[in-house]
């Protein structure tokens, strides 16, 4: 099977987005960036530690993803994970809560921002070693085979993941034994501070997948129906025991790699131009309003509930007690 | 009331920075992710965003000023209905240097909201294992843990531990549907020690998995597998090989179940011939005890007779957790009596005293046990009473047979393949000194590896190795012999 190479934008005209599917991404991508602007502050404020890894700007692909797959399939990703968890359905208190390190946190503060876990949403983490998540993906494909299901898993990694060699021991198995996975590389044109251009020997990392015959595609990660478009594609090959497939999401961090990072390896004028000109948000916001899917007065009604929904998560992630010291010592083994 | 602009923290460690450069002035309208201001720190310089929109109603400190707390407001921002009257009521509490510095600041919450006292509901923590301490309990309390008597059989087979393994594989395969092998050469090639021997006809090769030669990548798919609840056995050709593959066993495998809170369980058994073979060489002939007992979240087992290879194997495939299980490829041929039952299982964390004595306690495991068995023999011929525990398993460590015979001997001797720093040998005389001091009539004397990569030459190797002489010598020595 050759690897395709299709850079494909999806124009408005082309888009099959209902109206309530336009509503219902903006409100994901808009509850991804207060809750990640919350968790900045909370940071700031002291009340998450360690490591912070914020999502700002690459909204478009869990959302877009999100949407080409079914809640029964599944997903996995690394440590920049909160977009990911609020898209799959998980509740932004719990997610909020993990992350200050309390009771009500998803893994009752036993894990933090970077390793997060829903069996009931289907979400496998949250991984903080780059790379690592995608054998650990794709085994989970080679479950669903196994078990004769028609499920895929949405294996996630950044343009830094992709020099790790265990991706490739993955490529290679997923090829050879057709698992249905779709690794969603999601180039945000930094790993941490080294751009691609400084990492990888090519630019096109949809070609990672070349030599294992696994197709691929360069996507607009900015542009949640382009995402959208191209992982109902990726999910329908997958579906029909194709075995896997590549989306080379590209998009682009605000932030810097971590709350501590000054972001000093690009120019301002880089950022502000993505702001300006790509913003996923934005994006969508113009097709509301120009398609006259709603007014500005209901998006103001659409941030507000979100504004509160977040308010909500902070708060509750404050006031969720610290974990009881018994739980230093639970969860460590199952009892046989 | 106004919404609070505080100092960030831009790192857990940071208490204060310069607020360098306010990019808005009093007046103007901001929203969510408008810079506001930069700030500096001894690292760096970062921005700080608004995380809500409105109007910038007062800058509390100056462009320019040092030292500013992490934590203290530094601006006002007024929400869509407020004008500036609503910063009358702020301003008198917002001018001190309010805030705590970061650290304080995290700490804050905890005091706040500790509960009094434990909730009933989360106060019986489950045991799991010899792992799980309380810091109040005494120590010597919490290992001594119930003995449970191994099942007398009256009818036994003679079998090699190859033979062992094999049938514990395929007994447990075809009462469990998601038990699966996966390794290089298990399937077509019947194992590269012919360990899988017939797997293959009997399960067909969607439970019999031949893998490219790629640990880290077939482990971690393994390690994916068995958190949706498969029970994947994973044949590393050699534990050497492992190594590749160390980082899933670990932080994958190991560590999931504690930081997903209890939610994704990791049921999987990492098995394949451990130790020095014979003439292979320093990177082919390495033990892996110590590494992996290092880490909670795993279990590692360490069979000696091919009774030990069946009854621990089927236990290890049936238990919820990550079991390594180290073999030896110098074992593989030796024949053993096998009880001839089906449900012939042997507990994990429980060692086996192979021969009763009362001078001196031998504990070894894998094949030193063996070794340790003929010293024993040599030891009764010079009038030394030897008792050799052979433990089964490493972690949970059975603490509580050590001891018990320790009580009863007064001196004890470890023998492991693998070297002595920090190994199985110092763990276990750490344990007999916290908790037999008093019982010792002599120092614990450890039998090891030599500090040397595992040279080649026949006779280097030989000198490498313990061996049985070097048993009954320590022995003799903490019986001051």
């Amino acid at each position: 099977m050759a690897t395709t190479k299709r850079k494909r934008v999806t124009t408005r005209a082309d888009n099959q987005a209902s109206s309530d599917d336009l509503l219902k991404y903006y409100r994901e991508m808009l509850l991804i960036r207060r809750f990640e602007e919350k968790a900045g502050q909370l940071y700031g404020m002291g009340l998450i530690g360690g490591f912070c890894h914020l999502y700002i700007g690459q909204e478009a692909v869990v959302v877009g993803m999100q949407a080409a797959i079914t809640g029964d399939d599944g997903v996995i990703t690394s440590y920049r994970d909160h977009g990911h968890m609020l898209a799959c359905g998980m509740d932004a208190g719990g997610v909020m809560a993990e992350l200050t390190g309390r009771e009500g946190g998803y893994s009752r503060g036993k894990g933090g921002s970077m390793h997060m876990f829903s069996k009931e949403k289907n979400f496998y983490g949250g991984h903080g070693i780059v790379g690592g998540q995608v054998p650990l993906g794709t085994g989970i494909a080679f479950n669903y085979k196994y078990r004769g299901e028609n499920r895929v898993c949405l294996t996630y990694l950044g343009d830094g993941a992709v020099n790790q060699g265990q991706v490739y021991e993955a490529f290679n198995m997923a090829a050879l034994w057709q698992l249905p996975v779709i690794y969603c590389i999601e180039n945000n044109q930094y790993a941490m501070g080294t751009s691609t251009q400084r990492h990888s020997s090519s630019p096109d990392l949809y070609q990672r997948g070349m030599a294992y015959g696994i197709p691929g595609e360069q996507v607009d990660g900015m542009d949640v129906l382009a995402v959208k478009e191209a992982g109902e594609r990726a999910v329908e090959h997958c579906r029909a025991g194709k075995g896997p497939y590549i989306l080379e999401l590209k998009t682009y961090r605000y932030r810097g790699h971590s709350m501590s990072d000054p972001a000093k390896y690009r120019t301002k004028d880089e950022l502000d131009k993505m702001r300006k000109e790509h913003d996923p948000i934005d994006m969508v916001k113009k097709l509301l309003i120009d398609g006259k899917i709603i007014d500005e007065a209901g998006l103001k009604d659409i941030d507000k509930e979100v504004k509160s929904e977040v308010a909500k998560a902070a708060e509750f992630a404050q006031n969720s007690p610290e974990p009881d010291v018994s739980e230093l010592f639970t969860d460590i083994l199952i009892d046989a | 009331m106004p919404i609070e602009v505080l100092m960030p923290a831009l790192s857990p460690t940071m208490t204060e920075g310069t607020l360098a450069k306010w990019i808005v002035k009093e007046g103007d309208t901001v929203a969510s992710g408008d810079v506001l201001a930069e700030i500096e720190t001894d690292k760096a310089t970062m921005e700080v965003e608004a995380v809500d929109e409105g109007t910038v109603g007062k800058i509390v400190i100056a462009e320019g000023t040092e030292n500013v707390a992490v934590n203290a407001v530094i601006a006002y921002i007024l929400e869509e209905d407020e004008d500036a009257s609503a910063l009358d009521n702020v301003s008198a509490s917002s001018a001190a240097p309010a805030a705590a510095p970061a650290a304080e600041a995290a700490l804050a919450p905890a005091v706040a909201e500790a509960p009094a006292a434990s909730t009933a509901s989360a106060a019986p923590v489950a045991a799991s294992g010899a792992i799980e301490r309380s810091e109040t309990e005494p120590r010597a309390m919490s290992v001594i843990n119930a003995t449970m008597d191994e099942k007398t059989y009256t009818s036994f087979k003679t079998q090699t531990v190859r033979e062992a393994l094999r049938d514990a594989m395929a007994e447990e395969m075809r009462g469990d549907e998601n038990v699966y092998v996966m390794g290089e050469e298990v399937a077509q090639y019947q194992g590269a020690y012919k360990v899988t021997q017939g797997l293959l006809d009997e399960f067909g090769d969607r439970r019999v998995v031949d893998t490219p030669i790629t640990e880290i990548g077939f482990t971690g798919m393994a390690t994916g597998a068995a958190f949706m609840g498969l029970k994947p056995i994973v044949e590393f050709m050699t534990f050497n090989f492992a190594m590749q593959a160390i980082d899933h066993i670990i932080n994958s495998a190991a560590k999931t179940l504690y930081m997903s809170g209890g939610q994704l369980g990791c049921p999987i058994v990492f098995r394949g011939p451990n130790g020095a073979a014979s003439r292979v060489g320093a990177q082919h002939s390495q033990c892996y005890a110590s590494w992996y007992a290092h880490c909670p979240g795993l279990k590692v087992v360490s069979p000696y007779s091919a009774a030990d290879a069946k009854g621990l194997l089927k236990a290890a495939i049936r238990d919820p957790n990550p079991v390594v299980f180290l073999e030896n490829e110098l074992l593989y041929g030796q024949s053993f009596e096998v009880p001839d039952d089906e449900d012939f299982v042997l507990p994990i964390g429980q060692a086996k005293v192979e021969r009763e004595g009362t001078d001196v306690t031998i504990v070894a495991f894998s094949i030193m046990v063996g070794k340790a068995l003929k010293a024993a023999e040599q030891l009764a011929e010079q009038g030394i009473s030897a008792e050799v525990i052979n433990l089964r398993t490493i972690r949970p460590l059975d603490t509580n047979t050590i001891i018990r015979s320790v009580m009863k001997t007064n001196r004890l001797v470890t023998c492991e393949e693998g070297w002595h720093f920090a190994g199985i040998g110092s763990e276990i005389a750490s344990v007999v000194m916290e908790h037999a001091f008093d019982y010792l009539d002599a120092p614990v004397a450890r039998v090891s590896g030599e500090d040397v990569p595992m040279p080649y030459a026949a006779n280097l190797e030989v000198l490498a190795l313990p061996q049985e002489q070097h048993i009954v010598d320590a022995a003799k020595a903490v019986c001051y012999r």
